[in-house]
């Protein structure tokens, strides 16, 4: 893999950049492949890569239908955070976290992962009671995650509207400093690109039409390019996980729903966090090119049309004007949908299914980005090994039947 | 300074009403009917902006939507500023402060400029991935440096002083665009008797009618326009939205529309509406968008006097401005031919028009000749030189097809480049409903796709050009739309427009024009001027496998900036069509969203700010709250007394004071917020049975009892007091916040499960009064208010009466909260302040007090009653509360929520529990939300077993208590759990029953 | 934004007005305790994910308040028809493009 640094960049400017090579090859498809992997978003982009870079695996192929991130890699709001109320949640979380930091250097990838602290506001007693609740279960956890009262949450975040006249007065927040944002789409390339370095196939623009399977095991894929023979497939499909399922005849408990999202103009630095509050729900950061990037609640339909309905846009920025009334006159410029599958309990699924060889890393709702490589680590252990990594066991899909959910609705009402 | 560019006639601007202005602290003069981009034209302003990455100047290029560069901060303070405006579309006020977004010390001599000439060639697309990683730890560092960079315009830092408001709209036909396509169809649909709703983005409706030579019917376009205009106007079926953009096409034929209001005025302060959003269901939808003229990319297209022909065109047609001297025109088609006549006619030099086709004849290109302009076929525009202001150009020969440089180079003296690479149909709306576009070959141009809305297309955006086929295709698509709606178009006239034709011969597909050199070497050759694409950028994208167009658009951030790619798109994808060898349409298109252009965020919010965010719920009592110092908490939408400090009393003094005096003699509280829902119907009490998890086939008329709720998954959900009226009528109280989700609960499961059920639902939470008088002398108050019989014997707990209060008719429900002898008055909520005011006066010789909701959650919390929401989290059964009690064992049918107490996960027997605490220190108050440990010295991540959900100190029971769910506590009562603070500290607690105060229960039932 | 026919108002109304419920025509069991753990959460969690036409109920909430079926197309959000409770939907021939 060709090194990137401050001083290639001097070096190829010498040669008007002409001599760069391909940051990933445009393989022909192989008859075989141990692993197919079916989705080339972040989560499985990561999971061919730590397949490939900690299980010694490396015929594997990535199959995706469209490009590369181009799913809800790249419709999200960017935002990364591992404070979670329950454990199971809280502990994989804060492995990706931990992942994340040192990710850009052991993918040599600058991925613009910037700890810049994340609050989520309290506005009612109850709110505060609940993030009491969390903040103590994070510490208790190992994760920094603090509470602030209404001053300090002033004082990181000067333009905050915190007077008592609001409509639901601010009273105070959880903050975590190590939480933050990153660059979305660098993150599928860097995953990709180390991916490719270490052996794997991207094959791009192929879509999974069927999964063939002989005595109860998986045997390979039906792709718009033909069969492709391998031992075992990792779906990470997410709002089309439902419809892979579905050719091996399984269901799971997922919805895909259309989840919005929206940016303004590029401003001048005003906001240097992130600040999330479910009471008024609307969240919103400024990315490093100045845009207020705004996140909006989900649409409670079923859909796949990458759009949801303009009310909910229309609410979302009500809620912005709400904790900053400063921004009335600023412009929005763009808004987007992208389909998130949904789990009962808020939570992903990571597990093995009745088919042998078969495994699904689906539900990750509204929460996936801040996952990826949390969630393609412990899939790869759980591909790998065909045994669930200690992380994922609690996101089997058993858990519905037994009733072990993890229920994540109370920690995160609004999508993040 | 003078207009030295203006013309002396000519252009739809007010010569008599000359306006004052400012940019950069300069005073400048326009005129009205100007906008900003064509008042600084006029005074010969050439620097307007500096672009994102290289600092590079950058001119004026546009005269619309599509305006890259000219990229503005107006307004005079901290409140009216106004980031990003386009100086092409801002009408120019009286006053008005204008300044360029970036540029240090000033636009003209930018320090940041100098950085991006030295380094600019260490920064092709993607340079940041490739570089500020080492050390790990400087990311911050230099993500700090990189953002000071960041942004173009500045947020106001002061509350807006405007007012935003909404409207609702429903049409036969929305109209989109008043260009000549528009205007015709709306003609044509008013004349058919449809209800039209025409909307334009412009200052003044005509679209390129505005700014057009040809004539209509003998006349200048503008008396067409006007008429057209005077027609509509006269026609109360005809709305008419000039000043609108309609920046959002949904599903089902949904428009959004922002109208700006104000902003042509000035800084107006009156509290006029400053924007207006309209919402539009039209049954039938027409695109009248036209079509955006595209630049062509070639060497050092940005530098400041390289516009668009077309643009050119306007300039001197509508706002009598000829931007420069002396002008070379490069084109690949007739159209563009005009900005050259115009600048002609204008009086001033052409210098070249450096045609790219071999040959051409079409009107526009004898008319040229004839004037004597210097026409060159088979030649492109190749560089231009100059950096603050164009001064010439370097010419050379290029093949048929485009593709290389033939002949020698040559150059040409000029202070303008004007460029056309032809026309794309502004198809944007279209695909925001999910239409992919489509490429059509013959106008080189991506039209609307198939769409399953009711949509229409017609004009420009239909790649329809010539201006009497416009004209006719409005007119043609209106008849269409009407009969769509099943209505008669018989008789109907079509606006007579005439125009004579214009032969045209075939436009050039060239996009990129080529360099002597390859375009890696060759001058930058710009694609998307505000994020400084060029096309070299693309191409090494490309290279390095960005292949799909989205990876094209991510890595380069082609399209990313405010004018989303309206400029450079095209010409984006065509440079990648070329580079991968590849079609224009199996490239493809990135996907077009809303906004078609920014919309503020106030005209989203309307009226819903400030205090009108949310709706917000007051009891009738409420002005007596506020006068008796209440502070209030939210709960849900309603605005609850929270306790009512005296003066100088802290909080905790005040909770104090209200505890006991309602333990001690009585207190009152406003419960009105409950949920109340009256349930009436033969089957009322067997749908009770279902829904709560405890038996009501015995409860008799003039009863009450309570219940819990669970959802099937057999988690609670909401809990309260249901009463008997009558044999067949309840009525149900359930939680503050919980009130309308349980109605529609019910409604769910009679409507889907159990329709044969006859029973019926009502909310009649606001038609009621509530106050609760608590306290053993609570039943010596209630005496002095009402004949009634009210003692134990008369009225027993948990029983209610019809009573008449405070000569008021009322409900008296003897149920208890508090543990106290309690009676909760309802009545007629118009009534609640006299009753509550009656009450209050009763109860002085008692020194009745009132209470809020935290002195509530004490006195419950002592008798260990649970809070749904704040003690159980949609995780906790019956059973973890402690409260098998409450579950029917003997009912037939299988209600709600039982079925799920019998999984795995649910008859564990380490599940959290329901249990008191009682600190070991008396005075500490254990953190609401903490969590507990059973083993206090173990190693973090420690195993949490639970946590305290309420924790209060009483003054009644002289120590603080808690209650809380701890894994496996009831069977743990006596034993010790731990609560490690964040400060290091760990308080300890002994569990213990959730009963702390009278619980034998005997004190309610005297 | 849809634009739903309400069949109980028999009127078109805003989707503002509606909230969607989630599949329609699942049948509560009749004997739930006689299903197994596996067979109840199906009934609870498990629901039809549809990329095509949808059987899907919504509530009039702020409107009449009935609960009523709607058949909608997932991608195009095109609503085919809405019917009363206890009804049967009309349009059913693209369920078999479910699994596409």
């Amino acid at each position: 893999m060709q090194k990137y640094s401050g001083f290639g960049l001097l070096k190829h400017a010498l040669s008007h950049h002409e001599n760069w090579q391909r940051v990933w090859r445009n393989p022909t498809p192989k008859k075989h492949y141990d692993v197919v992997v079916v989705g080339g978003g972040g989560h499985g982009l990561a999971t061919a890569y730590y397949l490939a870079k900690e299980h010694g695996l490396t015929n594997i192929a990535v199959i995706e239908k469209g490009y590369l991130g181009g799913g809800n890699t790249a419709r999200n709001t960017t935002i990364i955070r591992s404070n979670y109320l329950w454990d199971e949640a809280a502990h994989l979380y804060e492995h990706a976290l931990q992942l994340w930091e040192g990710l850009a250097q052991e993918l040599n990838y600058n991925l613009m992962f910037s700890q810049r602290g994340v609050l989520n506001l309290g506005h009612t007693l109850q709110d505060m009671r609940d993030i009491e609740r969390r903040v103590s279960a994070n510490r208790l956890n190992g994760i920094d995650s603090q509470l602030l009262n209404t001053k300090e949450v002033q004082d990181i975040v000067p333009i905050l509207d915190c007077s008592k006249n609001a409509r639901y007065p601010v009273l105070g927040a959880s903050w975590q400093p190590r939480g933050g944002t990153a660059r979305h789409d660098a993150v599928a390339w860097g995953y990709a690109r180390a991916a490719d370095a270490l052996g794997v196939d991207l094959i791009q623009q192929t879509e999974v039409t069927g999964i063939r399977r002989k005595d109860g095991a998986v045997c390979g894929v039906e792709t718009t390019k033909g069969f492709i023979s391998c031992d075992k497939v990792a779906c990470v499909a997410a709002g089309n996980s439902g419809v892979l399922a579905k050719m091996v005849g399984i269901t799971l408990p997922l919805e895909s729903h259309p989840l919005q999202a929206m940016v303004s103009e590029p401003l001048k630095p005003i906001i240097d966090t992130v600040v999330m509050s479910n009471q008024v729900h609307g969240y919103v950061s400024q990315s490093d090119k100045g845009d207020l990037v705004i996140g909006a609640g989900i649409d409670g339909y079923l859909g796949y049309g990458q759009r949801g309905s303009f009310h909910v846009v229309e609410h979302t920025i009500a809620a912005i004007l709400e904790m900053f009334p400063i921004f009335s006159r600023v412009r929005l410029n763009r808004a987007w949908g992208g389909i998130v599958d949904t789990c009962p309990d808020a939570c992903p699924i990571i597990s093995k299914t009745s088919v042998k060889g078969l495994y699904f890393n689906c539900g990750w709702g509204t929460g996936g980005f801040k996952a990826t490589p949390g969630s393609g680590h412990v899939f790869a252990h759980t591909v790998a090994n065909d045994e669930p990594h200690p992380l994922a066991k609690p996101f089997s899909v058993d858990r519905f039947i037994s009733g072990k959910l993890i229920d994540e609705h109370g920690a995160a009402g609004v999508a993040h | 300074m003078t207009q030295s560019n203006r013309l002396n006639t000519g252009g739809r601007i007010n010569r008599d009403k000359p306006i004052r202005f400012t940019f950069n602290d300069k005073h400048y003069t326009g005129y009205e009917g100007d906008t900003v981009a064509s008042a600084l034209l006029a005074n010969g302003v050439d620097v307007v902006g500096r672009s994102f990455k290289y600092s590079r100047p950058r001119g004026i290029v546009t005269a619309d939507a599509q305006e890259p560069n000219a990229i503005l901060q107006t307004g005079s303070n901290d409140a009216s500023t106004v980031p990003n405006p386009k100086a092409t579309q801002a009408a120019l006020h009286p006053n008005m402060i204008c300044r360029s977004t970036n540029g240090w010390p000033n636009v003209d001599t930018d320090m940041m400029g100098l950085v991006g000439k030295v380094g600019g060639a260490a920064m092709p697309p993607g340079f940041y991935y490739k570089t500020f990683m080492y050390p790990q730890s400087m990311w911050m560092s230099y993500e700090k440096l990189i953002r000071k960079g960041a942004g173009l315009g500045a947020s106001p830092t002061q509350n807006d002083p405007d007012i935003y408001d909404k409207f609702n709209h429903h049409c036969d036909i929305m109209i989109v665009g008043a260009g000549p396509a528009g205007l015709s169809a709306a003609v044509t649909a008013a004349r058919a008797g449809c209800r039209v709703i025409i909307a334009d983005e412009q200052e003044e409706m005509g679209g390129s009618l505005l700014c057009s030579t040809q004539q209509i019917n003998g006349e200048a376009p503008a008396k067409w326009v006007s008429d057209v205009l005077a027609e509509l106007s006269a026609n109360e079926n005809v709305t008419l939205l000039p000043r609108s953009t309609v920046f959002g096409y949904f599903d089902h034929n949904y428009l959004s529309i922002a109208e700006r209001r104000t902003d042509h005025l000035g800084e107006t302060g009156n509290g006029a509406v400053r924007e207006r959003l309209h919402k539009v269901r039209a049954k039938q939808v027409i695109l009248a968008t036209g079509a955006h003229e595209r630049p062509l990319v070639y060497g050092n297209n940005d530098v400041p006097g390289c516009m668009l022909a077309s643009a050119v065109s306007t300039y001197i047609n509508r706002y009598a401005v000829v931007p420069g001297n002396s002008l070379a025109l490069m084109t690949t088609n007739d159209n563009g031919y005009r900005a050259a006549i115009d600048w002609h006619k204008a009086g001033k030099r052409v210098a070249l028009i450096a045609d790219t086709r071999q040959t051409a004849n079409g009107d526009l290109v004898k008319e040229a000749l004839s004037l004597g302009i210097n026409v060159k076929f088979g030649q492109a525009i190749i560089n231009v030189k100059g950096s603050k202001r164009v001064k010439g150009v370097e010419v050379a020969s290029i093949s048929a097809d485009g593709s290389s440089v033939t002949g020698s180079v040559y150059q040409v003296s000029c202070d303008t480049v004007a460029s056309s690479g032809g026309w794309s149909p502004v198809l944007h709306l279209s695909s925001h409903t999910g239409a992919k576009p489509v490429w059509r070959e013959d106008i080189l141009g991506f039209v609307p796709g198939k769409t399953v809305q009711a949509q229409h297309v017609c004009g420009g955006v239909n790649g329809v050009y010539p201006l009497a086929d416009v004209l006719g295709d409005g007119a043609a698509v209106a008849l269409n739309a009407v009969c769509s709606m099943k209505k008669s178009i018989e008789g109907v006239e079509i606006p007579k427009a005439d125009v004579a034709e214009v032969s045209e011969s075939a436009a050039m597909a060239l996009f990129h024009v080529p360099h002597t050199k390859p375009t890696s070497r060759a001058p930058k050759q710009f694609v998307d001027y505000q994020n400084d694409v060029t096309a070299a950028g693309i191409e090494l994208a490309n290279r390095e496998g960005f292949e799909s167009i989205e990876h094209v658009k991510r890595y380069t951030a082609m399209g990313f900036g405010t004018d989303q790619g309206k400029l450079g798109n095209i010409n984006g994808i065509a440079i990648t069509a070329k580079s991968l060898g590849k079609s224009i349409p199996d490239t493809g298109t990135t996907i077009f969203r809303p906004m078609y252009t920014p919309v503020t965020f106030g005209t989203f919010a309307g009226s819903d700010v400030k205090g009108l965010f949310d709706p917000a719920r007051f009891t009738a009592m409420h002005q007596w709250h506020v006068e008796n110092g209440a502070e209030f908490e939210d709960v849900g939408q309603w605005k609850r007394p929270w306790y009512f400090p005296k003066p100088g009393e802290t909080m905790e003094q005040a909770l104090q004071r209200e505890c006991k005096a309602t333990r001690n003699s009585v207190g009152l509280l406003d419960a009105s917020t409950l949920g109340k829902i009256d349930i009436q119907g033969k089957d009322a009490r067997e749908f009770l049975n279902r829904i709560y998890t405890n038996p009501w086939s015995q409860l008799a008329v003039g009863k009450c009892r309570y219940g819990v709720m669970c959802k099937e998954d057999g988690m609670v959900f909401d809990d309260g007091v249901t009463s008997c009226i009558d044999e067949n009528r309840f009525i149900m109280t359930t939680t503050t916040g919980g009130a309308a989700g349980v109605l529609n609960w019910l409604e769910l499961y009679h409507q889907t499960e159990w329709p044969e059920l006859e029973v019926y639902f009502s909310s009649v939470t606001d038609h009621w009064s509530t106050m609760t008088i608590s306290g053993p002398n609570s039943r010596k108050v209630l005496e002095k208010l009402t004949d009634s019989d009210v003692s134990n014997e008369a009225f027993p707990y948990m029983s209610w009466i019809e009573a008449e209060v405070a000569g008021v008719k009322a409900r008296i429900f003897r149920i208890s909260f508090t543990g106290e002898l309690s009676f909760e008055i309802n009545v007629q909520a118009n009534y609640g302040m006299h009753v509550w005011k009656s009450v209050v006066a009763a109860g002085e010789e008692f020194d009745i007090t009132p209470y809020g909701t935290e002195t509530m959650h004490i006195l419950r919390a002592e008798k260990g009653f649970i809070i749904v929401g704040q003690d159980t989290d949609g995780s906790v059964t019956p059973q973890d509360l402690n409260m098998d009690w409450v579950v029917g064992k003997k009912k037939t049918q299988s209600y709600l929520g039982k079925r799920s107490w019998t999984r795995e996960d649910n008859v564990r027997d380490d599940r959290k529990q329901f249990v008191g605490l009682k600190p070991k220190d008396p005075k500490a108050v254990l953190p609401e939300g903490a969590q507990l440990v059973f083993d206090k010295d173990q190693p973090i991540p420690m195993t949490m077993v639970g946590h305290v959900t309420s924790s209060y100190y009483s003054a009644c029971l002289g120590y603080s208590f808690a209650l809380a769910l701890v894994k496996g506590g009831l069977d743990r009562m006596g034993q010790s759990v731990f609560v490690p603070l964040a400060d290091g500290t760990t308080l300890e607690a002994e569990i213990c029953s959730s009963v702390f105060y009278d619980p034998k229960g005997e004190r309610q039932n005297v | 934004m849809f634009e739903i026919y309400c069949p109980y108002c028999e009127e078109h109304r805003e989707e503002e007005e509606f909230h969607p419920v989630g599949e329609a025509h699942i049948q509560r069991p009749v004997d739930p305790e006689a299903l197994s753990d596996e067979e109840w959460a199906h009934y609870l969690f498990y629901r039809k994910n549809p990329r095509g036409l949808h059987h899907e109920m919504w509530v009039h909430a702020t409107g009449c308040r009935k609960f009523f079926n709607m058949t909608r197309h997932t991608v195009t959000y095109q609503i085919m028809e809405t019917y009363k409770m206890g009804e049967q939907p009309s349009v059913t021939e693209g369920a078999k493009d479910d699994a596409k």
